[in-house]
């Protein structure tokens, strides 16, 4: 291309590609030692499955492995249950008061390192579990919930300001009443946002870490937590295995959330 | 909800039907608002309250007032003669996460600008491949993210093994466990945070406005400078604010590839709730975090919102 061009700025298509190298690198180095043969991760000993294998057949990766989705698919179902009546009411409605306050307050854990709240939630827990004696997965699905309703609401308060209201009027118009309105017309409408919400609290589940850490009651690890406990004992190519598993969850979720928000051609 | 001072009948129908309509917006999101009061908002109140209690033999804490937390923060009990001294060790953590939060930000604005324009001047057609090969990064577990990059510092890992088969070293360079790789290692899991939003401010970037500046004979970099930084300012602030507030409160990156002696502050307060058995200190750490967190965005809002006002 030698044509000339305003917004080429010298440099950089290099830096960008240079950036787009150093940061795919690492991660395909990382796949590519969870093919690794050799028993230890100081040398290759060739292609192999084995480290899949292993995971596979480790019980507690399995038992990691189901309360992970256990907690993400209900932090998921809550978060976006308690987000999408957030969202309707601060878009479709004239300005009324205290709108900026619903926003900024259910906006509040996006401003703050996930440490804070982890400590916070350890100390008002201990106090629980004490009291209550219950020791449950309850208290990571609700933390895992506090942590994820802003990216709920998000995406689904993004659909929502992109929708004109003249479907909902129009069935107004004819006699529908509100819920009908809500239920037949306003929620279908509103899918893609929904379900693109529920797919990055999802993945945001899986991949909280230090909250769980310091919720989590003894017993109840999840890949996360087994992953970074792994490590700490020296690694093995088994943490690439299961790290290369959840990479390809993770694409595949994107891609996925990709096809529900991309804008439809005219 | 404030009680009615009006009674209902003395307003209009219209002011009638705003009224209803806040009540139900109101109750709408009541749900959502309580639970974050309950497992957000109260919890944080009793992190203050806990900072100001004496830490409990086996942990936890015992209700009874104290400010030793508060001041534990930067003064510490002279092993000697049990003068209070300076906390050396409390005090070289908080610089490091200052000052390595604010490196990270920096690094990942350098790099991630370039990336920002290059994906939102592309084609249309190709655009939406770079922009995926960016939101994968973005999405990746963060754990992973650090793994990936302590594959590649690691003793045995790619830059050493690389450079030892080219024989230009005899044995590794120890890269791992350093200021250094904690820096790396953030820069490289946070880069993908600053360029989707300068990107998304970038892709509404009028180019015409450039093609005007350039008949105007400005070079390149006053182009860059005077027309583009101010328009995409917001994507910036959201950049930095997105890179800096993780960073400043990182804890799996120091504690993967900074091995236990260089700590952040995310580090210190998991000591304080784990062997170091002082929860009230920990809490005292957390707020301060936070308030260090709430003043830099403040900052950062406060820096770049004021050529504008010029």
């Amino acid at each position: 291309m030698k044509q000339f061009s305003v917004t080429a700025m010298p440099g950089f298509a290099f830096i960008a590609i240079l950036g787009f190298v150093l940061l795919y690198v690492p991660i395909l180095t990382l796949v590519t030692y969870s093919f690794n043969g050799a028993a230890t991760m100081t040398s290759w000993g060739g292609f192999s499955w084995r480290w899949y294998g292993a995971a596979w057949a480790n019980v507690d990766v399995q038992s990691a492995t189901i309360r992970s989705l256990v907690i993400a698919s209900w932090a998921t179902l809550i978060s976006v249950v308690l987000a999408t009546p957030v969202a309707l009411a601060t878009t479709r409605t004239a300005a009324f008061k205290g709108q900026s306050f619903i926003y900024l307050y259910t906006n509040q854990t996006l401003v703050v390192p996930e440490i804070v709240p982890a400590v916070a939630l350890l100390i008002f827990f201990a106090a629980l579990k004490t009291w209550t004696g219950y020791q449950g997965l309850a208290y990571l699905i609700a933390a895992h919930t506090m942590w994820c309703i802003p990216l709920a609401y998000l995406p689904i308060r993004a659909r929502l300001e992109g929708m004109d209201l003249s479907l909902e009027t129009a069935a107004a118009d004819l006699y529908a009443t509100r819920w009908q309105t809500l239920r037949h017309v306003t929620l279908p409408l509103l899918m893609p946002g929904i379900l693109a919400g529920a797919m990055l609290c999802f993945i945001t589940s899986l991949d909280t870490v230090v909250i769980t850490e310091f919720v989590k009651s003894a017993g109840q690890e999840t890949l996360a937590t087994y992953m970074l406990g792994q490590f700490r004992r020296g690694i093995t190519a088994e943490i690439n295995a299961i790290s290369t598993v959840l990479l390809m969850l993770t694409i595949v979720l994107l891609f996925a959330f990709f096809f529900l928000t991309r804008k439809r051609a005219a | 909800m404030t009680p009615n001072q009006i009674t209902p009948a003395s307003l209009n129908p219209a002011q009638r039907q705003a009224r209803a309509d806040a009540r139900r917006n109101w109750l709408l999101s009541a749900p959502a608002l309580l639970f974050l009061t309950a497992f957000a908002t109260l919890p944080f109140l009793g992190v203050l309250v806990y900072s100001f209690l004496t830490p409990g033999q086996y942990g936890n804490v015992v209700w009874k007032f104290s400010t030793d937390g508060w001041v534990g923060l930067v003064l510490t009990h002279d092993v000697f003669d049990d003068t209070l001294v300076w906390a050396d060790a409390h005090l070289t953590i908080i610089w490091r996460t200052v000052r390595l939060a604010s490196l990270t930000t920096l690094i990942t604005f350098v790099i991630g600008f370039p990336m920002a324009w290059f994906i939102a001047t592309r084609p249309p057609r190709t655009r939406a491949f770079w922009l995926f090969l960016i939101t994968i990064p973005f999405w990746t577990n963060l754990l992973i993210r650090t793994f990936a990059i302590n594959e590649v510092i690691r003793n045995e890992g790619l830059i050493n093994s690389v450079l030892m088969d080219l024989g230009l070293i005899s044995s590794p360079i120890a890269m791992i466990y350093s200021d250094g790789a904690v820096l790396v290692g953030m820069g490289y899991a946070y880069l993908p945070l600053m360029v989707l939003p300068l990107f998304a401010a970038m892709d509404r970037f009028d180019m015409r406005l450039l093609e005007a500046g350039y008949d105007l004979y400005a070079s390149r970099l006053t182009l860059l400078w005077r027309i583009v930084v101010p328009v995409i300012k917001p994507g910036i602030i959201a950049g930095c604010i997105l890179v800096f507030i993780p960073a400043l409160g990182a804890y799996v990156t120091p504690r993967v590839l900074g091995g236990g002696k260089n700590m952040m502050l995310g580090n210190l307060i998991d000591l304080q709730f784990g062997q170091g058995r002082n929860w009230p200190l920990g809490a005292a750490i957390s707020i301060t975090l936070a308030a260090v967190t709430l003043v830099a965005m403040l900052v950062i809002l406060r820096v770049t919102t004021r050529p504008a006002e010029r």
